[in-house]
């Protein structure tokens, strides 16, 4: 049971950065955020300096972990969409292939049919990314990553 | 699961701590976030009930530091430990790169100990995971109080695979940090390996 870690090169996120800006200009939002389901945040693209975006992957994904839960509860495979309306701030999280977290937040300059239509498209881009970037992380042949760093480096980590 | 991202040169891995309710998963947490430096850590998050017990899970990011180039940056979570809270347990623990069971020492709480460390077992097998492959270390906590099981005899019920053991006082620090720095290094030297546990592939559940 080899468990491929998540991984992410140049070469991927360069392409996802690109979907994640457009979805911005596009759908008037505030901030965009990809966070794979174990809460680390993948990218993120907008006006992200007011926001605590680490907390925020957190919390993210322990959200669709639970709506995940419930879904199970009623035998759904996945709510993969959510949608909360705040007084200025609005907040679309959907699921991209069951593996990453698309959420878009933002305020009334915009609208949640325009916000959909516009996550519709990314997220059929993005999940052909990371189909890709998982084949390339599963190659039996690919390297162990870290396969180069030496006992002494772990221990010299620690050595404060 | 690991996260290593080329781009940023990180390596990003989840750490979770695990045990019977009111062992002090929380309060090794609160005794990190307090006791390291500002630029290390991220922002403490503790889903809570009115009365402080973990409803959902505590969440801490840290950086340890780098190892050539890369900084290593841990997320630590608590579960709630309390029996009927095991749904969630069962989320937080989706994508664990390491475990740490905080058991608690008094004499009194050994059989939740034993049912927690069960608990852990069975979560663990259904996403896939076995615990003996895990990186994975015990703490001994509450070491102060006054009516506690000797070591040999904790150890002998809760580790009797001999991993890595820790006595801590979390509410003073004691133990505290030789425990997470026990499982973070346990954790590369796995990711060194270039496992990561035993467990489903992204989008797995």
């Amino acid at each position: 049971m080899s468990n491929p870690q998540m991984v992410m090169y140049e070469e991927e996120f360069n392409q996802i950065q690109v979907i994640v800006d457009r979805l911005v200009r596009e759908a008037n939002a505030q901030v965009v955020f990809i966070i794979d389901k174990n809460g680390q945040l993948i990218a993120a693209a907008g006006d992200t300096e007011q926001i605590d975006t680490t907390s925020l992957a957190s919390l993210t994904a322990g959200n669709i972990a639970a709506t995940g839960g419930i879904a199970k509860l009623l035998r759904e495979n996945e709510f993969s969409t959510q949608f909360h309306e705040g007084e200025r701030a609005n907040i679309h999280i959907q699921l991209v292939g069951n593996r990453v977290i698309l959420v878009v937040i933002f305020d009334n300059k915009t609208s949640l049919g325009l916000v959909r239509l516009r996550v519709k498209k990314a997220s059929e881009e993005l999940n052909h990314i990371f189909e890709a970037l998982l084949r390339k992380v599963s190659d039996p042949n690919r390297e162990a990553p870290f396969a180069e760093i030496t006992d002494d480096d772990i221990d010299n980590l620690f050595n404060d | 699961m690991s996260f290593i991202n080329y781009l940023s040169r990180e390596i990003n891995c989840k750490i979770v701590y695990y045990g019977p309710g009111l062992c002090g998963k929380t309060t090794n947490l609160q005794y990190i976030y307090n006791k390291t430096n500002p630029e290390a850590k991220g922002k403490m998050i503790s889903l809570a009930t009115e009365t402080e017990r973990t409803l959902f899970f505590d969440f801490l990011p840290l950086a340890l530091g780098e190892i050539r180039g890369f900084k290593t940056r841990f997320h630590l979570y608590t579960v709630p430990g309390q029996v009927f809270y095991d749904a969630s347990r069962k989320l937080i623990l989706k994508g664990v790169d390491g475990v740490v069971f905080v058991a608690d020492s008094q004499i009194a709480r050994m059989e939740a100990n034993l049912e927690s460390m069960e608990n852990l077992r069975t979560n663990l097998a259904e996403q896939g995971y076995s615990l003996d492959k895990l990186p994975y270390v015990v703490q001994y906590n509450k070491r102060d109080m006054p009516s506690v099981a000797p070591v040999e005899e904790l150890r002998a019920l809760l580790n009797p695979t001999s991993v890595p053991d820790y006595e801590a006082i979390a509410t003073s620090g004691e133990g505290v940090f030789e425990t997470l720095k026990a499982i973070a290094k346990l954790v590369l030297t796995e990711l060194k390996r270039g496992g990561a546990g035993a467990g489903p592939g992204p989008g797995g559940r």
